[in-house]
């Protein structure tokens, strides 16, 4: 059937033979073969190129020191497959329970090669389609007024073939080393080729450029062999546990950082690479220099004349000679194959590795094409996990569904619910989702409301950036008013300089919820969907805009936010007062007697009971409520005395009192907690 | 409120200082006195005088002579003259001769050396005053050093006299000053003591006092009576200066307890004029001992932080609330007093010392004045969500589970097949719905332990997602029943034992049953047939064809799906069906009923076909005529939207009743409402019905109206009558034409939210001006003109940065944002949270 189709889709346009398909994705990495496989889900018209024989090539290179930093959690207690995936970092997402990462590698922090392995079962087991040995070396448009986007895709490979494509998905990874060049960057080697074996670097001297992972993996792995280990890089160190973001320097790798503050001879600099110089005497030790002497230096005159700064700062910090200078910088998105008018520009400031993309992962240039992957990471860069699969697994997701809404009227996959469940639809997904929970701040659950708030409709894992869209995005109507439910860390809780350890930093109070520092799901209510320019003008800080009412359901330690009265009954009283409603569940008795005294029902009995599906409750339920104050027992009522007779509405009344008003010892159980 | 306290102590420095230099005003400060014998010779007998001698030329004490000299006016004030005499040369006297004379001053009544001072006890004016004054009040100020004199001193006062006992560091201080002028003043009334002693003010004071600084007692001693007892002790909360201490001495001599007799608005006691508030307590004639000593109680504890009067209701026309119990009047003009329900003293006293809790409770009360049902906000955190509570007292205990399944991903499938029907309870661990229904669940499974054929099974959603969802299970608690090799029914009924019960033995046979002889078709009317339900007794409904009449038989499979659990039906289309259908005089296609209980067995003829129809037939047939109204089947009958004409009776109704009801209900088949009766015994929320209904309890049996849809009018069948068909129409015609008066209305209300949210939207952001006021509002229009400094601002903003257009804004308005944003992560920030919030302490 793919032959025929491949034969089908041959058409010729100006000599040049093109292989069409509605999508090209570039790339068979975690973000291709996630894209591919949803894809290939829906049924859609598609094909991923790889330049390599397997995918996830770059995987089978790096890290060079072959030890995944991403966790792999084989235990968490509990076998919710939903939660499980937060923590689980490396697996992708597909229906298959054959292809969850804990059944490759036992490890915590598994080798690359299970990665490796990973993805070609992926890709093998749910039978993507995937053209290896294929690398794309050119993009370019072809305008057609019938084409998705006005225009088609128009990609060559090493061979010269031609593909075409409406929709182009790039997950190209981001594969170029970062170089800096200076005086003396020949002496340098590079993260790609410097030896792993530690063997090598037996009493030498090492000084490493760069500070992130990459560069701690190394220095991890020489660190008991050689005479020292400096480090320079223009930044301090981000420590992931102090910043919230997985792609700073992460525990597993600090080894060297342990040696510095404990006076082993490591050592940790700042300074701008572009105002280095390195310099090779004659016995091939490298010296530093400052780029600032070279440019004055005599060219005639020798080695020995270049001054270093040494010489004039005689405890300049780096005056010892270095054996290796290993550069350990990074990578950068490969911005060459695509055609000028693709417009794919570098960001700007600490994003200019990525491609400009806006926050629904369209190129900012091109209309149609998509970035996915890590190199889409510019969306959340240093603030949530979209760089890395745990993160982008989702963000691809919500790529495709925005693609199924654009092209094939495929709205946003959606559930409605009556109003009733509105409390427990928001308890179940911040308990479980993992979308929310890894791409916190990024993805987020909406909920829209229908009129009359009777019922509403529930939308998963929608980026944030583009809420302004919605209705155009998703096909849904937002017409009577939202609920945003994200996921936040305390507003000045994470950062490279914080205490994160400080004394008191969890809050346990629910009315202090806002001030909850650990991640913790947080709930937008607005009446009307926020225009774009109010997105664009939303406060510093906030990853939305000022809603019309907002809710924090208070930090947990076990991130289990089930508790009736410290997370449900809070989140229900806010919705409430949303809605302008009562959301609480009644037994059928009361409701009965609602029906006997009241015109209009609460939702739970309007939605349940009368529609014959009230909750009896068992006995001792019923004892229980009545104990509580919060239901009223007649049984023993003695109606033919002479007790002084209720005024028409004051019964009513009191009972409504009775039912907010429970009994004393339950205020002092509630409050024994903080004790 | 400052301005007014600033003006009421303004005066009473004026007043203080009026009394204090009346004596010697007009007089100048520092005498000048040529030679000793000279000032001798001059001295008055009774006056005081401060002498110093000094040398024409004396280069070397000039200091300690500044501050004597600096010191005579203050001293003036109190009858002391400062002298300073001139030594001559030639002077060789008892203080001009000698050299060490010169470095001190002489205290002189009359020419009598009272006490000389040495240079270093004058070493400012503060100490100056306090020790001249220290001297001369010998017998007004005591000093003790140890505990034994202080009590021999308070033991000698009891019953005569009121103590005033302070500490000071030490002598020649500030404090010391004020403490000597305060002696001064009040020293005849109160009896003044004064130690140095750090280890005496440790005895007598409860907790660990600061020994640095100063503290003054008032004892009051002429109240006490009991010997063994010591003095009750009110303790000068302010810092000890002059005034704080006459504050303090004044209030201390106003009456505990003030009795008030006329509005308070005009009331002006020695606390409001000293800008303390003033607590009323209301009181009546009956409680009024009860009242006095509360009064009295609450006077002790408030004592010199605010007055205490008790006002009595009966002698004064107050137009408040009854229940109001306190009020509070504040020194602050124009502002009203406030009328508070409190429920004990502790609340009077945080109401006094805690200032920003009386706006709180001011503003609550007026919302309750608002609004009568609104509660306070410190409910919020109380649960009033009946079922949850109820789910959550009874999670200790440990369901019988045993008999049901659990069933997992892993093993769902397989144990589908096991059963020839399993019953699924998909649920949740966390929800409280979900949990009640669990535990109707497993009284069912107790009830159906050892029914063949029926596996009772539940899913955790919360452990299995993916299986709920594959399921499309979207809401908690559902119940489907799982049979082989055909689609699964979901359950739509009462969440109540009973219920599930009969839902899970009536789905064990199909639905409509086919019946294959006449004796089958007759034991299922009588309700032998199948064996498996002859225990249960429920409304059958057999469907009668003739074979060709296959469309009405489709009709009627399909509703038989669709009524599946809920409905008895059977259906027979052998050849003898036409002779089956005619013995009930009718001709096929016809449905055969026999109801519950009932020998009859009805026939009706099928005229309409579609599955809609007939489904809706047979749910109106199961409806009984005149029902008994419980709980459960209330819906069934509110269903048809019509006005209840229902009978309340305190338990079965009596026959004759029962017969005129049928007689009407019968008579009108089509009629425009549901007659039916309710059992106070059996539904005993009928009570609660009828409470709100009347005002007075109705003599049962009580026949009321309910329109329940329209209107919510209640009317009461008149008591006077009795209940017969024709009492009961004539009434009801009167009703009609609206000549009966409603006994009540049903309410009308909104289900609005039983309590506020926390408002977390105004906690983050304050309504700074600056900041928009209104929701909706772009805050930037708002922002300052000068982007400040970039050094406050976090790296998790800076990813956002780029991806924004305005990057100068950004970091301005964080300065702009609520107080204490700014200092992200510092010492004053925690310390401002902590005490905000409570936290839990580490784990």
């Amino acid at each position: 059937l793919g032959l025929a189709l491949y034969a089908s889709s041959l058409c010729a346009v100006s000599g040049a033979t093109f292989l069409y398909h509605d999508y090209c994705v570039i790339g068979a990495g975690p973000a291709g073969l996630q894209a591919a496989y949803f894809l290939q889900q829906a049924g859609r018209d598609y094909v991923v190129f790889e330049r390599s024989h397997a995918p996830g090539s770059f995987f089978a290179l790096y890290p060079r020191h072959r030890k995944l930093i991403s966790i792999n959690k084989q235990y968490t207690g509990k076998s919710n497959s939903e939660f499980n995936l937060r923590h689980d970092w490396n697996s992708l997402l597909s229906h298959d329970r054959r292809l969850l990462f804990r059944l490759y590698s036992r490890d915590f922090f598994p080798n690359a090669d299970a990665m490796v392995h990973y993805l070609e079962d992926f890709a093998s087991l749910l039978e993507l389609r995937v053209q290896y040995n294929t690398a794309i070396i050119h993009v370019t448009l072809e305008k057609n007024e019938q084409a998705w986007n006005g225009h088609y895709f128009l990609l060559t490979d090493q061979d010269r073939k031609n593909y075409k494509c409406s929709c182009l998905l790039v997950a190209a990874g981001m594969w170029v080393p970062n170089v800096v060049n200076f005086p003396g960057s020949e002496y340098v080697e590079g993260y790609e080729t410097v030896s792993i074996n530690p063997e090598d670097f037996a009493g030498q001297t090492v000084l490493i450029l760069g500070r992130g992972n990459s560069a701690f993996e190394t220095a991890e792995n020489i660190l008991g062999v050689t005479n020292f280990i400096h480090m320079v890089s223009r930044s301090r160190v981000r420590l992931s546990w102090a910043t919230h973001y997985v792609g700073d320097l992460r525990a597993v790798n600090n080894g060297l950082l342990d040696t510095y503050q404990l006076k082993s001879l490591d050592g940790l600099l700042e300074g701008d690479l572009e105002d280095l110089a390195i310099i090779k005497d004659k016995k091939g030790k490298l010296h530093i220099t400052l780029r600032f002497y070279l440019e004055n230096r005599n060219i005639s005159a020798g080695i020995d004349s270049i001054t270093l700064p040494q010489d004039e700062l005689d405890n300049f910090a780096t005056r010892a000679p270095y054996d290796r200078v290993i550069r350990c910088l990074g990578w950068k998105f490969d911005f060459s194959i695509y055609n000028r008018s693709l417009r794919m520009m570098p960001g700007r400031g600490n994003i200019k590795k990525y491609p400009q993309i806006k926050p629904s992962y369209e190129s900012r240039g091109t209309r149609g094409l998509f970035v996915l992957g890590t190199a889409s990471h510019s969306v959340d860069f240093r603030k949530s996990a979209g760089g890395f699969i745990h993160g982008f697994r989702y963000t691809t997701r919500a790529v495709h569904r925005l693609l199924e809404n654009r092209h094939h009227g495929v709205p946003w996959p959606s559930t409605v619910y009556p109003i009733t469940q509105l409390t427990n639809s928001i308890i179940k997904r911040v308990n479980e989702a993992s979308g929310l929970y890894q791409m916190f701040s990024v993805l987020a659950d909406i909920i829209l409301l229908r009129e009359n708030a009777t019922a509403f409709e529930y939308l998963e894992e929608y980026p944030i950036g583009v809420l302004a869209e919605l209705e155009m995005q998703t096909g849904r109507k937002a017409r009577n008013g939202l609920f945003v439910i994200i996921m936040e860390y305390g507003r000045n809780f994470s950062g490279a300089d914080k205490d994160v350890f400080y004394y008191n930093r969890a809050v346990g109070e629910a009315q202090h919820a806002w001030q909850s520092n650990f991640l913790h799901p947080v709930i937008y209510y607005y009446k009307h969907l926020p225009t774009e320019r109010e997105m664009r003008l939303r406060p510093p800080d906030w990853p939305l805009p000022r809603p019309n009412a907002i809710h924090h359901i208070v930090e947990d330690f076990l991130t289990d936010w089930t508790a009736p009265n410290a997370h449900i009954l809070p989140l229900r009283r806010f919705l409430e007062n949303c809605l302008s409603t009562d959301l609480r569940n009644f037994f059928a008795e009361s409701c009965f007697l609602f029906a006997f005294t009241h015109q209009k029902l609460p939702p739970s009995c309007q939605q349940g009971y009368v529609r014959m599906q009230g909750l009896l409750g068992s006995q001792e339920l019923r004892q229980h409520a009545v104990q509580a104050g919060l239901l009223r027992d007649y049984t023993h009522t003695d109606f033919s005395g002479d007790t002084p007779p209720d005024s028409p509405h004051g019964s009513q009344e009191q009972l409504m009192r009775d039912h907010g008003i429970p009994v004393r010892s339950l205020q002092h159980l509630v409050n024994a907690k903080d004790e | 409120m400052s301005a007014q306290k600033d003006r009421w102590v303004s005066s009473l420095v004026f007043l203080l200082f009026c009394a204090f230099s009346i004596p010697k005003r007009g007089s100048t400060s520092l005498q000048q006195e040529p030679s000793p014998r000279h000032y001798f010779s001059g001295l008055e007998a009774g006056k005081t005088s401060l002498a110093f001698f000094t040398p024409s030329v004396s280069p070397g004490a000039q200091p300690f002579l500044e501050q004597i000299e600096s010191s005579a006016e203050a001293l003036q004030d109190y009858g002391v003259s400062v002298v300073k005499v001139n030594c001559p040369k030639e002077d060789v006297s008892r203080y001009c001769g000698k050299e060490n004379a010169l470095r001190k001053a002489f205290l002189f009544r009359g020419n009598r050396l009272i006490q000389e001072f040495p240079a270093d006890a004058l070493f400012d004016v503060n100490a100056i005053v306090a020790n001249v004054l220290f001297a001369l009040l010998f017998n007004e100020v005591k000093y003790v050093e140890t505990l034994a004199d202080l009590e021999s001193i308070e033991n000698v006062l009891k019953g005569k006299s009121n103590m005033v006992f302070a500490y000071v560091p030490a002598t020649g201080t500030a404090e010391h000053r004020a403490v000597m002028e305060a002696a001064f003043v009040y020293g005849t009334i109160h009896q003044f003591v004064l130690t140095t002693e750090a280890a005496l003010l440790k005895a007598t004071s409860h907790d660990d006092p600061d020994v640095s600084s100063a503290w003054l007692l008032f004892c009051h001693c002429q109240r006490a009576t009991d010997p063994a007892q010591p003095c009750r002790r009110t303790a000068l909360a302010q810092p000890l200066t002059l005034l704080n201490i006459h504050r303090h001495l004044k209030l201390m001599g106003a009456p505990l307890v003030t009795e008030v007799a006329e509005d308070p608005e005009k009331i002006s006691t020695v606390h409001l004029q000293l800008g303390l508030p003033l607590v009323f307590i209301l009181s009546q004639k009956e409680t009024y001992q009860a009242d006095r000593r509360t009064a009295e109680f609450v006077a002790w504890q408030l004592l010199g932080k605010a007055g205490v009067a008790l006002l009595s209701r009966d002698l004064v026309d107050l137009n408040v609330l009854h229940r109001s119990n306190v009020a509070l009047k504040t020194p602050d003009e124009g502002m009203p007093i406030q009328y508070l329900v409190l429920e004990d003293t502790d609340e009077v006293i945080t109401l006094v010392e805690d200032k920003n809790k009386v706006k709180q409770i001011q503003e609550d009360e007026q919302e309750e004045e608002e609004d009568e049902d609104e509660k306070e906000n410190n409910n919020q955190d109380i649960q009033d969500d009946q079922v949850v509570e109820a789910v959550s007292r009874d999670k200790k205990r440990e369901l019988p589970l045993e008999q049901i399944l659990v069933l997992t991903e892993e093993n769902f499938h397989s144990s589908l097949s096991e059963a020839a029907r399993t019953v699924v309870l998909f649920y949740a661990s966390w929800e409280a719905v979900s949990l009640a229904v669990l535990r109707s669940y497993s009284e069912v499974a107790a009830h159906l332990k050892g029914t063949p054929g029926v596996l009772l099974s539940r899913v955790n959603c919360w452990d299995w997602p993916g299986l709920c969802s594959q399921e499309n299970v979207t809401q908690f608690p559902t119940i489907r029943i799982y049979k082989e090799g055909q689609q699964s029914v979901t359950y739509g009924g009462m969440w109540g034992t009973q219920e599930l019960s009969s839902f899970i033995l009536l789905s064990q046979v199909s639905c409509p049953l086919k019946l294959a002889t006449m004796d089958e078709a007759e034991g299922y009317l009588r309700g032998d047939f199948p064996s498996e339900l002859s225990s249960h007794h429920h409304t059958s409904f057999l469907g009668v064809f003739s074979s060709a009449t296959s469309e009405a038989r489709e009709a009627f499979e399909e509703a038989g799906n669709i009524l599946s659990g809920y409905v008895r039906m059977g259906m027979y289309f052998e050849d003898d069906a036409l002779a089956l259908s005619q013995k009930y005089s009718v001709s096929p296609p016809a449905l055969l009923l026999a109801r519950s209980g009932g020998r009859s067995v009805e026939g009706i003829a099928l005229s309409k076909h579609s599955v809609q129809d007939m489904v809706q037939m047979i749910r109106y047939e199961l409806l009984d005529i005149f029902p008994e109204i419980t709980v459960p089947n209330l819906p069934q009958y509110l269903q048809l939207g019509k006005p209840f004409l229902i009978l309340f009776s305190a338990g079965d109704i009596s026959q004759v009743e029962s017969k005129e009801m049928l007689k009407l209900a019968k008579g009108r088949p089509q009629q425009a409402f549901v007659a039916c009766w309710l059992n106070l015994k059996k539904t005993p929320v009928g009570h609660g019905i009828l409470r709100s209904y009347f005002s007075t309890t109705p003599s049962l049996p009580v026949l009321l109206w309910v329109n329940l849809h329209a209107g919510g009018q209640v009317f009461k069948f008149p008591s006077e009558q009795s209940i017969t068909e024709m009492n009961i129409l004539s009434w009801l015609e009167k009703l009609q034409a609206g000549l009966e008066i409603p006994s009540s209305t049903l309410s009308e209300e909104d289900w609005k939210p039983p309590l506020p949210a926390y408002d977390f939207l105004q906690m983050m952001e304050p309504p700074v001006p600056e900041l928009s006021p209104h929701p909706g509002d772009s805050p930037t229009q708002h922002l300052p003109k000068n982007p400040g400094g970039d050094t406050a601002r976090g790296d998790t903003a800076q990813g956002d940065t780029a991806t924004r257009e305005e990057p100068s804004q950004e970091s301005t308005a964080e300065e702009v944002g609520s107080p204490g944003r700014d200092l992200r992560g510092t010492a004053p920030r925690l310390a401002a949270r902590d005490k905000q919030g409570k936290r839990h302490s580490e784990l």
